[in-house]
């Protein structure tokens, strides 16, 4: 069953997505994120890429629990402003907390697997951000576009290990968000499991 | 008999389509207005840190020293005494408004915001152990003891951010010497109060508490090492450990322990809080050393609060000069 278009959903996203943005820049400028900006940047830029992308997961266990479509219209969207902050967060991190210093930052990526694993949900995210566009569904094929796709996963998953690792003592937080991300992938599994199985008994009869 | 309106002229007459079509516009624009609303102030609320760590409104108004005195502007020191830096004071906003005190919170706001339930008098030490003359000593009197010095010393947290910190109080050696430590004291031990009443945070097992922290007798018996009770020349905010907190200069942050109620002298090495939580990280020296990485960042760079570009960390935070020897011979890979 078919949601109604809704044509403002998508856009009403969008620009609620880039509100943090704005803000996040209005304080900069202001001079009201307090003592550490910096810190307070990395850490929000970093929040709002592992929330996004958890959302963007979540759009399909959505419309599989509630039958709704529109969910469906919004994972992309989701994506690439997840996708948008995580380039972000590590523009601060390389480009205004280590000022672009090479050497310091291949050594982190390199030496520090809090960084590493950061580093690696990034790149991973690249190839998904760049086939994004239904002109690469269609020149992939749905099947390898799909299967390409699921990397999400494991770069959403990078992403809370990296959280873990960043925080010096309590972990509810990252907790959190890796149990949402479990539920989800459950859901997932379950649908595939279920799909699989009435499939094989249309097989039979 | 009325008047009759004139009608308008039919070209006026909106159609019926667009009429609809307005309607339907509106309530697009209420549900874009309300999603967008929604989207946004939700992201906002989850990204942005717990209590607004300054991330939200406008920083604290500077909070109240002894009753009475103004918001004043730091009394500007007539001398520069041995031991204080000539650089810039990190404002006093930002030292009292960003602080890791996780007895009343674990986000750098909270602090500042929760401190208010403590309460620094009527306050008593107990210093005890391996000493000649143990005593449980009030606050004032023990404040009494000593003249006041102000020392500005830098601050480096093992977060890789610092400060600079004009420090009120008395060397801890002037009080050590006072109780006469026995010759089978080796160590100091530091406690602090502990009660979840006046301390919320410690409603929770982030640390085991009540939070510790322990000296070698050399480093404690070190000039530099000193007990504040008051910054900027003024009494200490309870965010910053009042009434009496543990200042050394050339170790990490975390080793100034706050609010102390205890001092102990010990044969063995004490047991220290963030060492007990995680040894890989933290070890119970905790010098500040730019060549020993934390395992997960590099301790070679630091950001002084007030600043964006980071500057070098220096060994022994810069107090190299007066602290290194009491190091000679130790591999400082291994006892970090």
């Amino acid at each position: 069953m078919a949601s109604p278009p809704y044509p403002w959903l998508k856009p009403a996203v969008l620009v609620g997505g880039l509100v943090p943005l704005a803000l996040l820049v209005l304080g900069f400028v202001r001079g009201t994120l307090g003592a550490n900006p910096i810190e307070y940047a990395l850490h929000q830029t970093g929040m709002l890429a592992l929330i996004l992308l958890v959302a963007s997961l979540s759009c399909t266990p959505l419309k599989v629990v509630s039958g709704w479509t529109w969910p469906m219209r919004l994972r992309k969207l989701l994506g690439l402003l997840g996708f948008g902050y995580a380039v972000l967060h590590f523009l601060v991190y390389a480009g205004v907390d280590h000022g672009l210093d090479m050497a310091i930052i291949l050594e982190d990526i390199a030496k520090r697997p809090f960084i590493t694993v950061g580093f690696l949900a990034l790149v991973l995210l690249v190839p998904l951000a760049v086939t994004s566009t239904n002109a690469m569904v269609r020149r992939l094929g749905f099947p390898l576009w799909q299967r390409l796709h699921r990397l999400a996963y494991v770069a959403a998953s990078l992403g809370v290990v990296h959280f873990v690792w960043r925080v010096k003592k309590d972990l509810t937080e990252p907790l959190v968000y890796g149990a949402v991300l479990g539920l989800l992938f459950v859901i997932r599994i379950a649908e595939a499991l279920r799909k699989r199985r009435a499939k094989a008994r249309l097989a039979v009869a | 008999m009325s008047q009759k309106l004139p009608e308008p002229p039919s070209s006026e007459i909106t159609s019926e389509s667009l009429y609809l079509r307005r309607r339907e516009f509106l309530k697009s624009a209420v549900f874009f207005g309300g999603t967008a609303t929604g989207v946004g102030g939700g992201l906002q609320l989850l990204s942005d840190s717990p209590a607004g760590g300054g991330g939200g409104g406008p920083s604290l108004p500077a909070a109240p020293a002894a009753p009475g005195e103004a918001a004043a502007p730091a009394p500007k020191k007539k001398f520069r005494g041995p031991y204080d830096t000539d650089e810039k004071p990190t404002s006093y906003d930002d030292v009292t408004t960003y602080n890791n005190f996780y007895e009343f919170g674990l986000d750098k706001g909270e602090p500042a915001e929760n401190a208010h339930t403590l309460k620094p008098r009527p306050w008593t030490v107990v210093i005890d152990g391996e000493v000649h003359k143990p005593q449980r000593v009030d606050m004032d009197t023990l404040q009494s003891w000593f003249p006041l010095e102000d020392r500005i010393y830098r601050m480096r947290c093992v977060e890789a951010w610092s400060m600079v910190i004009p420090w009120m109080g008395f060397p801890l050696a002037g009080l050590l010497r006072r109780v006469e430590p026995t010759g089978k004291a080796k160590y100091v031990a530091f406690t602090t109060l502990k009660d979840p009443e006046q301390m919320p945070g410690q409603k929770y097992p982030v640390l085991e508490w009540p939070y510790v922290e322990g000296l070698r007798l050399d480093e404690a018996l070190h000039p530099l090492s000193m007990l504040a009770v008051g910054l900027y020349g003024r009494v200490l905010p309870n965010q910053n450990g009042a009434p009496l907190r543990l200042v050394v200069p050339w170790k990490y942050g975390f080793k100034g322990i706050k609010s102390i109620v205890r001092i102990t002298l010990t044969e063995k090495q004490p047991p220290t809080s963030w060492n007990r939580a995680n040894p890989q990280e933290y070890g119970f020296f905790a010098n500040v050393n730019p060549e020993v990485a934390h395992p997960r960042w590099s301790q070679a760079s630091e950001r002084r609060i007030g600043e964006i570009r980071r500057r070098p960390t220096l060994p022994f935070n810069g107090y190299a000069e007066q602290v290194a020897s009491l190091y000679a011979g130790m591999d400082l890979r291994k006892s970090f």
